[in-house]
């Protein structure tokens, strides 16, 4: 008895007749986290946890009908019991369990292992069948340990400020760039762009406690901005903007930062590995935990993910999906940047 | 090797040419003197010989990580260079090992004779003691390129930026003969070991694309004319029976070419000459893309000297009996150039032929006919020019013939390597033939890289393998292709060779039914030349 199916517009779970992120329009669509390529327009009832709610208000509508769910508090649907755990991608970001009749399968959306201070911590939980991303699923991405990654940053930020230079940090207005606050706070006044500014509200709007910024008007005066901290969404790359920022330094916080071939090809002045996702031991330490007899593996490499997986003896097989799609995510930014 | 380190670091993030010198000077600043000789030496090819195969040490990387090797090469592929796919593989570091660049350097020589036991115990250790960043560093130290973009050129422009000698001395120093155990680092500068005056050159004289009709030139017995060719601009600097070939970027290339420093050292006088380094066979000149299996090499194997003999078509004199005759017209320098061509001959080194039409419009029947000879189209020079320093307008013109173009639709993508290793950059295309396809040319340039984020994507989606570096791809982007001649081929299997092909543009507006067929891209040749 097959509980899930991958279907044109998603992922359906056939019993409970709703869908999991849903690519194109449905009734009823259950949500793992705000970012555009699991969370998107057009369905008539959506389903998220609680501090996704006013993230997916803010992005789609506030018209849209919502319903939310905390973590690990179970609604049945149609005979089918679901519950949200947490998937430590992003603020709201959950894995969705699914349970009928004795058989559980889960889908983590996006997620990562490692912990990072400001996402509930991944959990990770038994299935029959386990649906996981793979966008690093490639032996070559290894995180390096939060406390690394946020000693590397502060030495090019005060380097930056020694050589009297303002550093500009680009990462994601939804999720990356709530990281970054927390890994550069303290150190100096941080200043973020508009897109960031208004996700900032929304997650806030949730009664979640963010590092203090400061919004960055368009119209800023470059000397209020010198030698500071700047955020900005990656659309803002090359954007007029930041050809204002008095001598900018700028670095991409990224998992793909990680080759050499990306960080020059981008042309900025630095390149951090900051990924939001599980790199290649947490894709595997989370596949192990759950036990699963089958595992399904979704974006990013999920052919090599599923071969490795096969040849360690754990039945794994890939699947097709729109999830991963980074120019969903660039065009929002960019819509944002100009409004 | 922190100082090294850092070095590589702030060198390959970007892609400023004066960023990449600053920090060069930083370097040359801080260093000592063995790490700034041995940093030269890894820069212009002078590093020992390999003391580990990288066999080898994909076998250990292989053992201690326990992967199978087909995701190896798929990490490989996405990474585009063995070194670095090696120091990101390996597990993180149990402990720090610290040694200033002489100190590796010394260490590696020593290993070469070891046996593999020995040598494996060494890298090992060096492994499990350095960060991703330093054992890349260290992989590169072993053999390979450091792939950063860093010419000789740019090394001696941050020489000269740092001590104010002259950059082409400079050139010449760190390219003679020298080894960093025998030299201090401000004797290789001063060029204590070379003699500069032997191989000084000069600044190229270099012309504007023509931007004027013919007859506005005025009187057409004013001009000379000849062939462009498309080879390496090349000086030919013979004093004191000493012989240095410069190319244009002021590099020194003299052992690249053995053919032309062999004859050239047994001509009569003393000179300087301007021409075209090309590769020449049966006194025919061959495509640029024969030429480019000879550039940049250490060594040139008796194959490929067979293979690709190498020639010099000679355009002008620069210094005769060691005076300088820059400012002598063109017309006098000919006479000066002739002279020696009458006195020494080889079938390789021959002079620019002279173009000579009773009036402008014979020129234009000749410029299309250029391709016929492998030429690009022809250059206009005035016969009272001097030899300019550098680019003047006026006096020197470069009439190319416009680029041939075909529709073509892609049909293989593969991901470039080091700066363009995560993106899809070298496609393969095709047009119709019969009811199929076949391949008529592979380019990879002539795109933005917001075209190339786009078309990667879309290359993600619609590959049909899964794994290695090329993926054949659903035909349906179509590009219209230039380039600067065609020829039949019996090597090729759509019977036809395509001189320098470059993607023109991305025609989104095109769909794959709308491309050329191999029957109209031959009608090129006949309508053509």
């Amino acid at each position: 008895m097959r509980i899930v199916k991958f279907t044109k517009k998603g992922i359906y779970c056939i019993p409970g007749k709703f869908y999991l992120d849903p690519w194109l329009p449905v009734d009823y669509a259950v949500i793992s986290h705000g970012h555009a390529d699991h969370a998107r327009w057009g369905m008539k009832h959506y389903l998220c946890h609680t501090h996704t709610k006013n993230i997916l208000k803010h992005r789609i509508s506030d018209d849209i009908s919502v319903e939310t769910l905390d973590y690990n508090e179970p609604k049945t649907i149609n005979g089918v019991k679901l519950s949200f755990h947490p998937a430590g991608h992003i603020i709201g970001s959950a894995q969705i369990r699914l349970e009928y009749k004795g058989k559980v399968v889960v889908f983590t959306g996006d997620y990562k292992v490692k912990h990072d201070n400001i996402t509930i911590p991944f959990e990770s939980v038994k299935c029959h069948e386990f649906i996981t991303e793979s966008t690093f699923g490639l032996p070559i991405y290894k995180w390096l340990p939060e406390e690394t990654l946020q000693q590397q940053i502060h030495n090019w930020i005060l380097q930056n400020k020694a050589n009297n230079r303002t550093s500009v940090l680009f990462g994601y207005s939804l999720g990356k760039a709530q990281r970054i606050m927390k890994l550069v706070e303290g150190l100096d006044e941080i200043l973020v762009h508009n897109a960031i500014y208004h996700i900032n509200n929304a997650i806030e709007s949730s009664g979640i406690v963010l590092p203090e910024t400061t919004r960055l008007d368009g119209h800023f005066n470059k000397t209020d901005v010198q030698n500071k901290i700047i955020i900005m969404p990656p659309g803002l790359l090359g954007s007029k903007m930041l050809k204002r920022v008095p001598n900018a330094a700028t670095a991409i916080c990224s998992g793909w930062m990680q080759v050499r071939g990306n960080r020059r090809w981008r042309g900025v002045d630095a390149g951090f590995a900051v990924s939001d996702h599980a790199d290649w031991d947490g894709l595997l330490q989370a596949v192990k935990a759950s036990e699963a007899e089958k595992v399904y593996v979704t974006h990013g490499s999920q052919a090599t993910f599923a071969k490795y997986l096969n040849e360690i003896g754990i039945e794994a097989a890939e699947v097709i999906t729109e999830y991963g799609d980074n120019k969903l995510e660039a065009e929002e930014a960019k819509k944002e940047a100009t409004a | 090797m922190k100082q090294f380190s850092e070095l590589i670091s702030a060198i390959e993030i970007t892609n400023k040419t004066n960023a990449k010198i600053a920090a060069l000077v930083n370097f040359f600043t801080v260093a000592d003197d063995k790490d700034k000789l041995w940093m030269i030496a890894l820069f212009t090819g002078k590093r020992p010989p390999r003391p580990v195969k990288s066999s080898l040490m994909k076998q250990w990387c292989a053992e201690i990580t326990e992967l199978p090797e087909w995701l190896f090469l798929e990490s490989y592929s996405t990474v585009g260079d063995l070194g670095e796919t090696l120091a990101l593989l390996l597990l993180p570091p149990t402990h720090h090992i610290e040694k200033s660049l002489d100190d590796w350097m010394q260490e590696l020589i020593q290993l070469k004779p070891k046996t593999d036991e020995e040598k494996k115990e060494y890298v090992l250790n060096a492994w499990s003691g350095l960060e991703a960043q330093e054992r890349l560093i260290f992989n590169k130290l072993i053999g390979g390129s450091f792939r950063i973009g860093v010419s000789k050129k740019t090394l001696v422009n941050a020489l000269a930026k740092l001590t104010n000698i002259d950059a082409n001395q400079l050139m010449h120093s760190i390219i003679g003969n020298w080894d960093t155990n025998s030299i201090t680092f401000d004797e290789l500068l001063s060029g204590s070991h070379i003699n500069y005056d032997n191989s000084k050159p000069y600044p190229f004289c270099l012309a504007y694309a023509l931007e004027k009709e013919l007859d506005e030139l005025g009187d057409v017995n004013d001009w000379q004319a000849e062939y462009k060719w498309d080879g390496i601009r090349g000086q030919i600097v013979k004093r004191n029976n000493e012989l240095y070939i410069w190319s244009r970027g002021e590099e020194l290339v003299t052992k690249q070419f053995p053919e032309l420093t062999e004859v050239f050292k047994t001509w009569k006088h003393d000179f300087v000459m301007d021409g075209e380094i090309l590769a020449i066979k049966d006194s025919s000149v061959l495509l640029f893309n024969d030429l480019q299996k000879r550039l940049n090499r250490k060594n040139v194997s008796k194959k490929l000297l067979e293979e690709v003999p190498v020639g010099f078509y000679a355009y002008d004199i620069l210094e005769f009996e060691n005076k300088d005759i820059r400012t002598e017209s063109l017309a006098e320098r000919r006479k000066n150039l002739e002279r020696i061509f009458q006195q020494n001959t080889a079938e390789n080194i021959q002079l620019s032929e002279i173009v000579t039409v009773e009036n402008w419009s014979a020129l234009h029947a000749i410029r299309e006919d250029s391709r016929s000879v492998n030429s690009e189209g022809l250059m206009l020079k005035h016969k009272h020019s001097p030899y300019h320093t550098g680019r003047k307008k006026g006096d020197w013109w470069k009439w190319k013939v416009d680029p041939l173009t075909i529709d073509a639709v892609m049909i293989y993508a593969q991901k470039g390597s080091g700066r363009r290793s995560s993106k899809y950059t070298d496609y393969t295309f095709a047009v119709k033939k019969d009811d199929g396809l076949v391949t008529v040319a592979k380019a990879y340039s002539g795109l933005t890289d917001a075209e190339i984020t786009e078309i990667s994507r879309w290359v993600n989606k619609n590959a049909i393998e899964k794994f290695g570096p090329v993926r054949t791809v659903k035909p349906e982007l179509v590009f219209e292709i230039a380039f600067e001649g065609i020829a039949l081929s019996n090597r090729h299997k759509s019977g036809v060779a395509l001189r320098f092909p470059r993607i023109k543009r991305w025609r989104q507006d095109k769909k794959v039914e709308e491309i050329d067929t191999i029957e109209s891209v031959k009608d090129l040749i006949f309508t053509r030349s």
